[in-house]
C-alpha cells in the first residue's frame, strides 16, 4: 500500500507534506498579490514625522487594542466614517489593521479628533473619556521620537519599493541633514496646538517628543 | 547493537527542555494574568512605568507562551519520544547530542533576549511575528538545528516505519519553517539608508492588504503547526502509552493527518472577513474552515475511541483525565473556530473578546493540558522516580478545568455583548451606544477572566511544584513503568 511505503521513506514523506501544505499559499495568495494593493489615485505617502509617529504607534503597540479597518456595515460607517478601501493601505508597511477593538477603530480618527484632544487624552484617558480603561502614555512626552530611523525607513521604501517620495529623499547623512529642518517645521506646527511644558521646551531645543510624532500620524489617518 | 535488552535512552535534552517549558510557562502565564487584570483594573498598568502597560506586555505574553512555553514543550517531548518511537538513543550519535545542546543554549539565550527586545518596544508589529530581524535569524537557526537533529535521528533509526507522532513532528518542522520565513521577510532600514537610524529597525517586504494576507496565512497556520500538529503528535504517543491501549484506527489517523495538512492552510483568510481582502479569498477561508472540522474531529474521536472499553481508567488515573479533557477541548475549540469563520457570525465576533476566548479554550484546555500530561508521563521515566503527589495532581486538574470554563464563558458573554452593542440601533436607526458604553459594560467579565487567570496560574505552579518534588524526593523506581505512570 502506498502509505505504508511512504511511512518507511522519510524523504518522500517530508516532500509529500511540503507539497500538500504549499498548495493553499500558491493558489490563495500568489495570484492576486500585486494587484490587490494598488494605491488610490493621487495618494501621498506619509511624511518623515508621520512615519516616526507610526513607529511610536508600533512601539507602544496601539494595535493591540485599536483597529484600523472600518468594515462595510452601516453600524461601522455611522460610527467611524467611510468604510476602508484596499488602496488606502498601499504604502503601509506593515499593515496595522489590528485584530481586537478594546478601544475604538482609528482608521479615520484624523477627521474627528484634534491635536489638543489627543494631547489631553494621552496624558489621562479617563479624564477625557470617563470609564476609559486605556492607560496614560506619559512617557511619550518624555521620550524623543526617533527621527533618524523614520528617515531611514522613508529612504528604504523609496529606493526598494518605489514609494513616490520626492527627489530630496536620498541615502546618507548629508541628505538627512538637509531634510531635517522640514521635519522639525512639521513638528513645530503640531506642537503649536499643544500646552504641555515638556513638549514646548523640547521643541524649542530642536527635539521632537514621541507624542508630537504620534499626533502627526493620528492626524494623518483620514 | 542491543538486540534483546531494552535500549538505554538519553534524556538529558528532554530534561533541559522540560525545565524551560516550566520556566517559560510560569513567566508567560504571570504576564498573561497581569494583562487580564489590567483590563479590569487599569491602575495595574502603572507597575513598571513605560514597560508595564497592557499594550507593551501583550506581545510579551503571546510570544512567551508560544515561542517559550509551547515550543520548549515540543522540543522536550520530541527529545523524549523521538528516540523511543524510532528505537534509537540520542547517545548513539555524538554529533546529534552536540547539535541538540547548541540548539538548547541558543534557544534559551535567544528567547530571553527577544523578550527583552519586545519590552523595550522593538517590534515589527505583526502578531506572533513581532521579533525584529536579528531575532528572526536566531529563530531560523534554532529551527534548522532542530530539523537537522530530527532528520539525523530518523536517519539512524532502527524502526523503519515512522510512527504517527513522527509524521506530526515532521509536519510541525516543515510547516513552521515555511510560514516563518515568508512572513518575516523584511528589509533592515539601516543598511539601505546609508547607515541611518536604529540598526534593529526593518520594514516589511509586503504592503497593506498583501501584508495582511501573508500575516494571517502565517498567524492562523502558526497556530496550526505549533498548537495543533505537534500536540496531536504528543497525544498519539502519550495516550496509548499511558493507557496501554492501541490507537483505535490507523485509517482514521491517515485521513486526519493528510486532511489536516491539506485543509488547514487555506483557512487563514477567515481572519480577514469583511476586510479589504478580495471576496473570493474570504469565501475560501470560510469554506475551508468548515471543512477543517473533519480532520480535527477525526483525530479527537480517534483518541476518545482509543479509550473504548477502558473508561474506568478515567476514574483512577488523573493523567488519563488530563488527556481526555485535552481531546474534548480540542473538539470544542475546533468546532468553535469554524462557527466564528462563518461570515454572519464573524461580523459580530470579530474584534471582540470572543476571539481571545476561543484562543484560550484551545490553548489552556488543549495545548497546556496536553503538554503537562506529557511531562507528567515523562517525569518518572526521565528521573526514575514516582510522581510526588496524585492528590495534588487531582486538585490541579479541577482548579485548572474550572479556570478554563470561567475564562471562555466570560469571554463568550463579553464578546457577544460587545458585538451586539456596537451594531444596536434605536427605532430611528441611530446607534444606541457610544463606544465607551460597550467598554464599561465588560468590567465584570474582565474581572472574572482575571480571576480565572489567577486560578490557572496557581494550578500551573502546583504542577511545577509537583514535578520539582518528583525530581527531588519522589520514591525511586527500580524498573521503568510500562504503561500507567506510578504516583504516590
Amino acid at each position: 500500500m502506498f502509505f505504508h511505503w511512504l511511512e518507511k521513506n522519510p524523504f518522500f514523506f517530508a516532500a509529500g507534506i511540503s507539497l500538500v501544505i504549499s498548495f493553499a499559499g500558491l493558489i490563495e495568495i500568489v495570484p492576486n498579490f500585486a494587484k490587490s494593493a494598488q494605491p488610490l489615485v493621487d495618494m501621498k505617502p506619509r511624511t518623515v514625522l508621520e512615519i516616526a509617529g507610526k513607529n511610536v504607534y508600533m512601539k507602544d503597540n496601539c494595535m493591540s487594542c485599536h483597529s484600523q479597518m472600518i468594515r462595510p456595515f452601516k453600524s461601522e460607517t455611522d460610527r467611524y466614517g467611510d468604510y476602508s478601501l484596499s488602496g488606502e493601505y498601499a504604502y503601509d508597511r506593515p499593515f496595522l489593521w489590528g485584530s481586537k477593538r478594546t478601544g475604538p477603530d482609528l482608521h479615520r480618527i484624523g477627521n474627528y479628533r484634534t491635536t489638543d484632544w489627543h494631547e489631553a487624552h494621552m496624558l489621562n484617558p479617563p479624564k477625557i473619556v470617563p470609564g476609559s480603561i486605556m492607560p496614560a502614555y506619559d512617557h511619550q512626552f518624555e521620550n524623543e521620537a526617533d527621527l533618524d530611523t523614520a528617515y531611514a525607513e522613508v529612504v528604504t521604501v523609496k529606493n526598494v519599493f518605489h514609494t513616490p517620495y520626492g527627489p530630496e529623499i536620498k541615502k546618507g547623512q548629508a541628505a538627512w541633514d538637509a531634510h531635517k529642518p522640514k521635519v522639525l517645521e512639521d513638528a513645530k506646527k503640531i506642537a503649536a496646538d499643544m500646552k504641555d511644558e515638556r513638549v514646548k521646551s523640547a521643541i524649542a531645543e530642536g527635539k521632537v517628543p514621541e507624542v508630537v510624532a504620534l499626533i502627526a500620524y493620528l492626524n494623518s489617518l483620514k | 547493537m542491543q538486540s534483546n535488552a531494552a535500549l538505554e535512552y538519553d534524556y538529558s535534552l528532554a530534561k533541559k527542555f522540560t525545565f524551560l517549558t516550566i520556566l517559560f510557562g510560569i513567566l508567560g502565564m504571570i504576564v498573561g494574568t497581569l494583562i487580564a487584570a489590567q483590563l479590569a483594573f487599569p491602575e495595574l498598568n502603572y507597575l513598571l512605568g513605560e514597560y508595564g502597560t497592557f499594550s507593551r506586555l501583550r506581545p510579551v505574553h503571546t510570544n512567551t507562551v508560544i515561542f517559550g512555553f509551547t515550543v520548549s514543550g515540543i522540543f522536550a517531548t520530541w527529545y523524549y519520544l523521538g528516540q523511543r518511537v524510532l528505537k534509537v538513543s540520542m547517545a548513539e550519535s555524538k554529533f546529534l547530542m552536540v547539535l541538540g545542546n547548541i540548539q538548547f543554549w541558543l534557544y534559551f539565550i535567544g528567547a530571553l533576549a527577544a523578550t527583552v527586545s519586545l519590552l523595550l518596544g522593538f517590534t515589527t508589529a505583526k502578531e506572533y511575528a513581532q521579533y525584529e530581524w536579528p531575532f528572526d535569524i536566531v529563530v531560523v537557526l534554532i529551527w534548522v538545528l532542530w530539523g537537522v537533529n530530527m532528520m539525523g535521528l530518523i536517519g539512524i533509526r532502527r524502526e523503519k516505519a515512522l510512527y504517527i507522532s513522527v509524521w506530526y513532528y515532521l509536519a510541525c518542522f516543515l510547516g513552521i519553517a515555511m510560514l516563518y520565513l515568508f512572513n518575516n521577510m523584511e528589509i533592515p532600514t539601516y543598511f539601505t539608508s546609508g547607515g541611518l537610524g536604529n540598526p534593529l529597525h526593518s520594514v516589511s517586504m509586503y504592503a497593506g492588504t498583501n501584508d495582511a494576507l501573508v500575516q494571517w496565512w502565517y498567524g492562523h497556520n502558526a497556530v496550526a503547526f505549533g498548537f495543533t500538529v505537534p500536540i496531536v503528535g504528543m497525544i498519539y504517543y502519550f495516550l496509548p502509552k499511558e493507557s496501554g491501549q492501541a490507537i483505535y484506527s490507523y485509517k482514521l489517523s491517515l485521513l486526519s493527518f493528510w486532511g489536516l495538512m491539506f485543509v488547514y492552510l487555506w483557512a487563514g483568510s477567515h481572519h480577514l472577513l469583511w476586510s479589504t481582502v478580495p471576496d473570493w479569498m474570504q469565501t475560501m477561508g470560510s469554506a475551508f474552515s468548515v471543512v477543517l472540522i473533519l480532520p480535527s474531529w477525526g483525530s479527537a474521536i480517534n483518541m476518545l475511541l482509543t479509550m473504548k472499553g477502558e473508561w474506568n481508567q478515567l476514574t483512577d488515573n488523573p493523567l488519563i483525565k488530563f488527556m481526555v479533557l485535552a481531546s474534548t477541548f480540542y473538539m470544542l475549540s475546533t468546532i468553535e473556530g469554524p462557527i466564528q469563520a462563518i461570515r454572519s457570525v464573524n461580523a459580530i465576533a470579530h474584534f471582540t473578546d470572543w476571539i481571545p476566548g476561543h484562543v484560550h479554550d484551545g490553548v489552556l484546555g488543549w495545548v497546556v493540558f496536553m503538554i503537562m500530561a506529557g511531562i507528567f508521563h515523562m517525569a518518572p521515566r526521565m528521573f526514575k522516580r514516582e510522581i510526588y503527589s496524585k492528590k495534588l495532581m487531582e486538585a490541579q486538574f479541577w482548579l485548572q478545568t474550572t479556570a478554563v470554563v470561567l475564562y471562555f464563558t466570560s469571554m463568550w458573554i463579553a464578546g457577544i455583548t460587545q458585538g451586539m452593542m456596537w451594531r444596536a440601533v434605536d427605532e430611528y436607526g441611530n446607534l444606541m451606544y457610544s463606544f465607551i458604553d460597550t467598554v464599561t459594560v465588560l468590567h465584570p467579565y474582565y474581572a472574572i477572566r482575571a480571576l480565572s487567570g489567577v486560578m490557572y496560574l496557581t494550578g500551573f505552579l502546583m504542577f511545577a511544584y509537583n514535578i520539582y518534588k518528583t525530581m527531588t524526593s519522589g520514591r525511586e523506581l527500580t524498573q521503568e513503568p510500562q504503561f500507567r505512570t506510578p504516583m504516590a
